[in-house]
């Protein structure tokens, strides 16, 4: 059974309302959502600005509530919880924010910071929480000295890393990991998702990974829902995803990436115009107003999301007419033998001799 | 090879001086030209140096605080020693620059065409009439439809990548010889991130502009630059055509770079990481600054700081263990 299930997710904000408070314009943010996600993996749930992927990772945790739909988490159904129940479930699912400089209290300790969970869900006797914060900060790769310190005293990524501290002291088995590593530089984004797949293979961790970057999400996810406009128009396994994409959108995404590999070859689909506003979505296919493929049919009809047999799920009318879609992304060829060489011996020179207090300890042996 | 460079950089030093006292040494020692018609890629991650440098370009440091020295030729002028008359001349004129956020460099209180036309007024001088013609066309350059009615709009009725091409038209509207672009796209979704730097493309096939572009990301440096420099805590540490930069590097701190970003072109279990932190740059080491995180390291490295030296033609890296080949074969 899927630890978390989502059916027909609906979240319309109010945009404007008339004087006398009657809403008179709704933004959907979210349209008729549906996924589930397997212990133990990660869902990438990706789009761009606006197309509703942050919501719908607040409605799976009721920091917001929907206006429809259904989710369920390990058999229970979360919309009829009461708040005592809420709170339990809380222990189960986290979530980690985007941005590391906002979302730790300036005022508290590392070591307050993660005791205040352990306390509130009575995870540990008082005794002990010392103890167990030593323990998770060993987790994350900071040194249990640091829990005196303040989170200004912290780079970004250091601060992420106390940002994921701080989800795993109540044990969960889900965490919403929101644009987790966008606000860091390139050499400490990579820290924290190596950490991130650690921290899931050692702990049975699952996932849901929302971001706009797609090259992670190549190289975490399990399975990824391409959104856009408040919709998810493709879902498959990240594999097949990104092997071959099959929405025009998920196409375009793609191709819009910058490789770095100078005078890569690769189709490239430049979409004309702007993003629609959520405000005023297109009738029939969101999308409709950018792809290249446009039918008539499109601007009427919405198209349902339509999985094949292998689970590669996709919403359009013309899926099956369009044209291949290799040479999209060359698959390889990104490393030459001599860069794959160095980045090699770069590797294994760092492991095991990282400098105090910022190593990940264990590193997973690299398959090279 | 190629004439003389449009821009030359000989030297540059940069120090910022803080209110305790303290003294950060920005950049260092930085080297560079552009020839016309080329891109130049800074690449560096927060606190390198790297947009400093471009506001040292462009006359733009606080100069009560900043102590700078060496020299930047730009066309027969040593920017570092021109009058600021001269500068406010060159400036959206012959010398221009697009910022990574739109919204924060466009003035709300005015149209997007007053702000157009006022460059074009300042620097070409003629009739307010002709000057509006010319945004007009500039806006149809960059790309934005029906511009004789968007001209006459404010900054927050248009989106993120309107903006930026609005930022991109100003840039444009005495036709500079040199452009530099601080994260043009950073702040951009990556559908629009791609028609920004397709237009940026087009625009330097067509003026022939020269471009210094300075971003964090290797992919656009990969898809628009000729030529990379990579820098790190201050310093130029390797220079390179752009094929051979992604081909073979020849600086660790570069090869770390390579090996740390996810990539969609090739599958890694693991992605490598630089450990450690960036020097405080208050006190830089006495040698090579990536030394400390550095995995090839020797004793040497941490005596005396390494030079930049030219390992093959055009290729320059400052690690004395350069060429690196040597180390994995």
């Amino acid at each position: 059974m899927a630890l978390l299930e989502v059916k027909g997710l609906v979240k319309h904000f109010v945009a404007e309302r008339s004087l006398f408070g009657r809403a008179r314009a709704h933004v959907k943010a979210v349209d008729g959502v549906s996924f589930s996600l397997e212990a133990g993996k990660t869902l990438a749930l990706v789009g761009e600005s606006g197309c509703g992927k942050s919501t719908v990772s607040r409605l799976v945790l009721r920091l917001i509530e929907p206006d429809a739909g259904a989710v369920r988490f390990d058999g229970r159904d979360l919309l009829s919880l009461d708040a005592d129940a809420l709170r339990k479930f809380r222990r189960e699912a986290q979530i980690i924010f985007q941005d590391p400089y906002a979302s730790l209290n300036p005022r508290m300790t590392v070591g307050q910071i993660l005791t205040e969970p352990l306390a509130l869900h009575d995870l540990a006797p008082p005794a002990q929480r010392r103890e167990r914060v030593a323990e998770i900060l060993r987790l994350v790769g900071l040194e249990p000295r640091l829990a005196r310190r303040y989170p200004h005293e912290f780079s970004g990524g250091q601060r992420q890393r106390i940002a994921i501290a701080r989800a795993l002291a109540v044990e969960p088995k889900l965490i919403i990991c929101d644009e987790p590593v966008s606000a860091l530089d390139v050499s400490i984004r990579s820290q924290i998702l190596n950490l991130l797949r650690e921290l899931q293979d050692r702990l049975g961790l699952a996932y849901i990974f929302v971001s706009h970057d797609l090259a992670v999400v190549k190289h975490i996810a399990d399975r990824v829902a391409v959104m856009n406009l408040g919709g998810i128009v493709e879902e498959a396994d990240a594999d097949a995803l990104f092997a071959e994409p099959r929405h025009p959108y998920s196409r375009a995404l793609l191709s819009a990436i910058p490789l770095p590999q100078p005078h890569a070859r690769r189709a490239k689909v430049v979409l004309q115009g702007e993003i629609p506003s959520a405000l005023n979505p297109p009738a029939g296919c969101r999308f409709h107003t950018r792809c290249p493929f446009v039918i008539d049919r499109c601007r009427t009809e919405a198209p349902a999301l339509v999985a094949d047999e292998a689970g590669h799920a996709t919403a359009c009318h013309r899926i099956s007419e369009l044209p291949p879609a290799d040479g999209i992304l060359p698959t390889a060829g990104g490393f030459t033998p001599e860069l794959a060489k160095l980045v090699a011996a770069f590797s294994r020179k760092t492991e095991g001799a990282s400098p105090a207090g910022v190593g990940i300890q264990s590193a997973r042996p690299t398959n090279t | 090879m190629i004439a003389s460079p449009l821009i030359e950089i000989r030297d540059l030093r940069i120090r910022f001086h803080g209110d305790d006292g303290r003294v950060t040494h920005a950049v260092d020692s930085v080297d560079l030209s552009v020839a016309n018609g080329a891109t130049l890629g800074l690449v560096g991650e927060s606190g390198c140096g790297k947009s400093v440098t471009s506001l040292a370009i462009m006359g733009l440091l606080p100069k009560q605080t900043t102590e700078i020295s060496g020299a930047i030729r730009f066309d027969g002028f040593d920017l570092l020693k021109t009058s600021d008359q001269t500068l406010r001349d060159l400036r959206g004129n012959r010398l221009a620059m697009i910022f990574q956020e739109p919204m924060t460099s466009l003035n709300p209180s005015f149209t997007i065409g007053d702000q157009i036309i006022e460059t074009i007024l300042r620097h070409r001088g003629g009739s307010r009439r002709g000057a509006r013609d010319r945004a007009i066309e500039l806006l149809r350059r960059v790309h934005i439809p029906s511009p004789e009615r968007r001209i006459d709009e404010y900054p927050h009725k248009l989106s993120g990548g309107m903006r930026q091409r609005v930022m991109i038209a100003m840039a444009l509207a005495c036709d500079p010889q040199l452009l530099i672009a601080d994260e043009p796209t950073t702040a951009l979704d990556v559908t629009l991130q791609a028609q920004i730097l397709e237009l940026m493309r087009e625009l330097k096939a067509a003026s022939g502009a020269a471009i210094i572009l300075i971003t964090h990301d290797l992919g656009v440096v990969a898809e628009v630059c000729d030529e990379v420099a990579v820098m790190y805590a201050g310093e130029i540490v390797e220079r390179a055509p752009v094929d051979e930069l992604f081909s073979a590097p020849q600086h660790p701190y570069t090869v770390g770079l390579l090996g740390s970003i996810p990539r969609l072109d090739h599958r890694a279990d693991q992605l490598a990481t630089i450990e450690g932190m960036v020097p405080n740059m208050a006190q830089p080491p006495a040698g090579c600054r990536f030394a400390a995180r550095c995995p090839f390291v020797l004793e040497a490295c941490t005596r005396a700081p390494p030079p930049l030296v030219e390992v093959s033609p055009g290729h320059l890296s400052r690690c004395i263990r350069a060429p690196l080949e040597r180390l994995v074969s």
